[in-house]
């Protein structure tokens, strides 16, 4: 490393402002500026499109500053300012040359409305390139000095700019949860923009902010503290306190509909059925390591399983007309069998070719049902129809609002499934499968008997996800079951963390939930997700929540007759 | 030696041949059935023989990716169908301005010349791009992650190009000089599919050379070899990394150029089947081997265009086309149940594979 | 005394390399064993061999009597022949009992439903198992890290786990791959004399591919020298420490001097 030649602090701080802008060019020119730009942050002042080019600055000139750390005061500033100052000025390039020329016999998205937002609606090209140039240079300094700025400063005014920024992108979710509760809504209106200008209103940006930094503030200097004073408590009483938690949350999930309303119940149904499958894709991805890439096989045989045992509509060959609760058990072993007969074949097959051959098989189960070969079957493209409502004692729950409740018990399920099998002797028998094949293989571990497992269980869970799907939407299509429901779910579970319940989680609100909320998120979803595989895995592969270590010698040895040794 | 033979047979190896020798016998009926019936004449076989190795020369150039990559790295390039997308898919905006301007009609050799140069040159750029910032901080990494950033670099690239050039297909024009066809007796072949097999053809020829004979292709095989011995020997590794990229992603190029061609439509989905297929193609051939990945291409065009027909078509199933793809998974997974070697390959030691 | 393990000209290829020609080696129950070599003689693939890892072209290899050729190297191990690795594989982010618990796994019995409904058989069966892991926690002198990752552990530690994790399957003979490998002589001094426990309190018959002469002089009852795939020696520490053949495999020809010791 003594040898590499010595590069100038400022030529790097520029070259790192470049791939910025690159990346703001492209951000642009994607469209993702234009269409994020619909939706205001703060009404009326700042929207999300500009968000997005402005946390591009802040985040490269993060990056220049931080590389150049050790370093005179003045000189971090600098390099944060020409980061700044580059990557605007590639985006002021865009503008210049836009001007110029028609971009968008190529470019579908370099549209005059695109010019507008870059521009802040300046006609004169110039004196907007210096201005957006002058904000580059600025947003630049500023970031470096919060870099500067003692850590936990810094964290805390991070976390208040990014809880003020999530507030205003889900404030309709606020809205929509607090109507219940007029009184409380109507007092805090003033800090939400006006109808048609959603966002925060300017002062309610600058409370939220201020509220959020202090809490963070306080929270690390003080949290400490309090967790410690927690942890004092005699385990009774921490016991009582787990369990009013637990409690509190269950009783949140019951009554969430009644709150939500039928649009939000209908967001949070989908993020239930990602979550069941993400939980599915957990054992056969997360636990034993097998990257299987065709997971919606199993979905769309649970939902087709459903389809053909209850469907009233006549077009196809069976007429069986069971009920939900008959055919459910069916389409969970239907998924299953398939499961075992698929693994059969693909687990016998190493490494990464698991991956393609998966892959394969998705494809393979999608055709079949698309084709004119199955259709007196299966109904080839029109799909089935007619598939019958789950019912309750003579309820039929075909709303949101109640289907939620059958949705909610099979995730409840399938998170008891997953947590008990995790540290079973199955569980770490996949894990160690996970970890090297080899080894586990010569511990006496039978590797295709236990990878038949995963992908039965695993099978299982799409197969009960699919059931679910097919009846609330009473209709059945191949279309819905494409290789990118397969790449959803991998995607929330790698980004919630691989192998980790909570991470299933979170990465369904996150990926399922965020873009149903924020519709000019789905255009992007898949760019996104692809950007997020990524990045996940070069910066944090073990994931946002990542798997727990569960902690045996010391906790459970209370449980044992044996005598600690030394 | 009748313990060990005893001790060996399990379970799921009986599974596995039942399931493979039922495929076998229904693929032996339905061709029985359908030479029986004769409903297709041989000029019919013949276009479809003729066609399938046009195909399956567009498959082996994007297979060579995949092989090259493979062998070097030991890693499934999944974005490599977007890097064949890219090129076509930008080269489109060359082709339209030349047919406007009625270059493509009067210079169709300079004309084809310079849109194989934007496309290959486009899809260098994507895959040198993706090796930097996908692949390469990952190189001691578990296996798992660089597969999951190959594919989160596919999704990335597919749909950057739907937010570029938008979501509709774009039809390539028609080349005026490569209209119409030679027939000698009952072989018929077009002009274009002439042009496909041709440039394919010399592109591989150039590539086996290359590999074979230059100093940059023996450091190539060495490091595809082992990698450290051969940093050891002096070869910058990651020079030779690039290098393999950047030949994968130009053959990728060609390989869309002539796509379009043939197909002439372009979209931001159009990599995924190919590269599939072309994955497909490698593993046939042997992955890891170039000159495999060549006859799995050919072979896999070949029984796709003639497989849907010859194997279905006696068993009555309706619109076989409409399970080409069918066929060409089960082929995939065939060969990786009973030769996973492929045809070419040498047997990986299990370290390897 | 009967011979645990017998192995009958035992030949693997790879390509047109022998890595192991024609070896014939008879393991005699309760005694420590120890197959020597210099680097590439074809120890570590005799190993591989004898787990099922490679499958022998040629040859016969019986484990109590019966052969194991064919088996996969998981009905190898539940047959009661357990390892260790050169470079010490061990499931890195699982924990220190877990670890040991999954060398446990084909002495237990639960699947899938067991643990799902939480029933009686499965909590004692879950019970037992962790008590047998601290128990073995303790043997190997790992009392207190259970709960560590596995990757965090030192060294020195990382090697005791491999054997504990190897013990876990209550195994009848035990193939060690240079256990001392990278310790200083205090921890290689230590190794030896546990090593010899093992055969000693569990009567565990030990297989062991050893460097360090002073390690393999020590203990061994019996070596088997190889070279180039092929036994050049065979005899006591003693008998091997004059023979001429094995000074030459180490040395080179013509060479004089002692093996190292």
């Amino acid at each position: 490393m003594e040898h590499e030649p010595k590069t100038n602090w400022w030529w790097k701080a520029i070259q790192t402002g470049l791939i910025g802008g690159v990346v703001g060019v492209l951000v642009s020119l994607i469209g993702m500026v234009e269409s994020f730009h619909e939706r205001d942050i703060i009404a009326g002042q700042i929207s999300m499109g500009e968000t997005l080019l402005l946390l591009l600055i802040v985040l490269f000139s993060f990056f220049s500053s931080r590389g150049t750390a050790d370093t005179p005061l003045l000189k971090r500033l600098g390099s944060g300012a020409l980061t700044g100052i580059s990557s605007a000025g590639l985006v002021a390039g865009l503008v210049l040359l836009g001007s110029a020329v028609n971009l968008r016999q190529v470019f579908v998205n370099a549209s005059p409305n695109l010019y507008k937002i870059l521009t802040f609606e300046n006609e004169n090209t110039t004196s907007a390139s210096l201005v957006l140039i002058g904000a580059g240079a600025v947003i630049g300094s500023l970031t470096a000095l919060l870099h500067i700025a003692p850590p936990l400063w810094r964290r805390a005014v991070i976390s208040g700019i990014t809880i003020a920024g999530l507030i205003a992108l889900l404030q309709d979710l606020l809205r929509i949860t607090l109507s219940p509760f007029p009184a409380i809504g109507e007092s805090i209106a003033w800090m939400f923009g006006t109808k048609g200008e959603e966002g925060l209103s300017v002062s309610g940006a600058i409370v939220i902010f201020i509220i959020a930094t202090a809490i963070n503030y306080f929270s690390a200097t003080r949290g400490e503290a309090v967790q410690r004073r927690i942890r004092a408590l005699p385990s009774g009483t921490q016991k009582t306190l787990r369990w009013t938690s637990w409690g509190l949350i269950g009783a949140f999930l019951l009554i969430w509909p009644q709150i939500a309303g039928p649009y939000l119940s209908e967001v949070s149904n989908s993020i239930g059925l990602f979550i069941l499958m993400g939980l599915g894709l957990n054992i056969v991805v997360g636990y034993a390591g097998l990257l299987d890439l065709g997971y919606v096989a199993f979905y769309a045989l649970g939902a087709y399983t459903m389809a053909v045992f209850t469907t009233t509509g006549g077009e196809i060959t069976f007429n069986i007309q069971w009920t939900f609760w008959e055919a459910l058990p069916i389409a969970i072993l239907g998924a299953v069998f398939a499961g075992v007969v698929l693994g059969i074949p693909v687990l016998k097959i190493r490494g990464d070719y698991l991956a393609i051959i998966t892959l394969g098989f998705g494809e393979i189960i999608r055709i079949m049902f698309l084709s004119d070969f199955l259709k007196p079957h299966l109904g080839g493209s029109f799909g089935i129809v007619e598939i019958a409502p789950p019912t309750l004692d003579g309820l039929v729950l075909n709303t949101p609002q109640t289907l939620y409740y059958v949705i909610l018990a099979g995730c409840l399920v399938a998170l008891f499934v997953a947590y008990r099998l995790r540290d079973s002797r199955i569980g770490r028998a996949w894990k160690a499968i996970r970890e090297d094949e080899d080894v586990a293989q010569a511990m006496g571990i039978n590797l295709t008997a236990t990878k038949l497992l995963a992908f039965a269980t695993g099978a299982a869970f799409g197969g009960m996800s699919g059931a679910i799907f097919a009846s609330k939407l009473s209709t059945v299509y191949p279309h819905s079951f494409v290789l990118l429901v397969s790449i959803n779910v991998l995607a929330l579970i790698i980004v919630g963390g691989m192998g980790s319940l909570p991470g299933v989680i979170v990465g369904a609100l996150l990926l399922v939930g965020l873009p149903e909320l924020l519709r000019e998120f789905s255009e992007f979803r898949l760019l996104i997700y692809g950007v997020l595989l990524i990045v996940m895995m070069l910066n944090k592969p073990e994931g946002f929540l990542p798997e727990a270590v569960h902690k045996r010698e010391l906790h459970d040895r209370d449980n044992i007759n044996e005598p600690a040794g030394a | 030696m009748k313990q060990r033979f005893l001790n060996r047979i399990n379970f799921t190896d009986i599974a596995v041949w039942i399931i493979g020798m039922a495929l076998v016998g229904l693929i032996i009926i339905g061709s029985y059935k359908t030479i029986q019936e004769g409903n297709y004449t041989t000029r019919q076989w013949l276009d479809f023989v003729v066609f399938g190795i046009a195909q399956g020369s567009i498959y082996a150039l994007i297979a060579l990716g995949y092989t090259l990559v493979y062998g070097i790295l030991r890693m499934i390039n999944f974005a490599h169908s977007e890097v064949f997308m890219g090129g076509a898919f930008t080269a489109y905006f060359a082709a339209s301005s030349m047919a406007k301007s009625g270059f493509l009609r009067e210079n169709t050799l300079i004309s084809l010349l310079v849109l194989f140069a934007v496309a290959m040159s486009t899809s260098v750029l994507i895959g040198v791009l993706v090796e930097r910032i996908a692949y390469r901080p990952l190189r001691r990494a578990p296996r798992l992650v660089p597969l999951i950033t190959a594919l989160g670099a596919s999704f990335f690239l597919q749909y950057t190009f739907k937010g570029l050039y938008g979501d509709q297909f774009k039809a390539y024009p028609e080349i005026a000089s490569l209209k119409g066809s030679y027939t000698f007796g009952d072989f018929n072949i077009t002009k274009i599919q002439i042009v496909v097999i041709v440039s394919a053809a010399l592109l591989m020829l150039g590539l086996y050379l290359y590999v074979q004979y230059t100093k940059v292709g023996k450091a190539m095989r060495a490091v595809s070899e082992d990698k450290d011995v051969a940093a050891l020997m002096g070869i910058d590794v990651d020079a030779i990394i690039v290098r393999t990229f950047v030949i994968g992603a130009a053959l990728a190029g060609a390989a869309g150029i002539l796509y379009a061609i043939t197909f002439r439509q372009v979209n931001y989905l159009m990599g995924f089947i190919p590269g599939i297929k072309a994955f497909t193609a490698a593993v046939l051939g042997g992955i890891g081997n170039i000159p495999g990945a060549m006859l799995g291409g050919i072979f896999l065009g070949l029984f796709e265009s003639v497989g849907p027909i010859l194997f279905l078509d006696g068993l009555n199933v309706p619109a076989p086309y409409q399970l080409k793809d069918v066929i060409a998974f089960s082929m995939l997974v065939l060969v990786l149940l009973f030769r996973p070697s492929g045809i070419l390959g040498e047997r990986l030691s299990r370290n390897k594979a | 005394m009967t011979n645990i393990l017998t192995a009958q000209s035992v030949v693997k290829r790879f390509g047109g390399l022998t890595a192991v020609n024609t070896l014939t080696v008879e393991i005699p129950e309760k005694s420590i064993y120890s197959v020597i070599g210099p680097n590439g003689a074809g120890k570590t693939t005799f190993f591989n061999c004898i787990t099922g890892f490679y499958q022998p072209e040629e040859g016969e290899i019986e484990f109590n009597g019966r052969s194991i050729l064919g088996l996969t190297s998981d009905q190898i191990s539940q047959r009661g022949i357990s390892r260790t690795y050169q470079n010490i594989r061990l499931f890195s982010n699982l924990t220190t009992i877990e670890n040991i618990l999954v060398g446990q796994h084909a002495l237990l019995k639960a699947t899938l439903f067991g643990p799902i409904f939480g029933t009686a058989a499965t909590k004692r069966e879950e019970k037992e198992a962790l008590a047998e892991a601290i128990r073995l926690l303790n043997f190997v002198g790992l009392a207190g890290k259970g709960d560590l990752l596995a990757r965090n552990l030192p060294y020195g530690d990382q090697r005791r786990l491999e054997i504990g994790r190897a013990l876990a399957s209550k195994p009848k003979m035990l193939l060690l791959d240079e256990p001392t490998a990278g310790m200083n002589p205090h921890e290689t001094e230590e190794m030896t004399r546990f090593i010899r426990r093992l055969r000693d309190e569990l009567g565990i018959t030990i297989l062991l591919i050893e460097h360090d002469m002073r390690v393999v002089m020590g203990i061994s009852e019996k070596i088997t020298v190889l070279d180039y795939g092929e036994k050049i020696a065979e005899g006591t520490p003693k008998d091997i420490q004059g023979n001429q053949r094995v000074i030459e495999a180490y040395l080179g020809r013509g060479s004089a001097a002692h093996i190292p010791s």
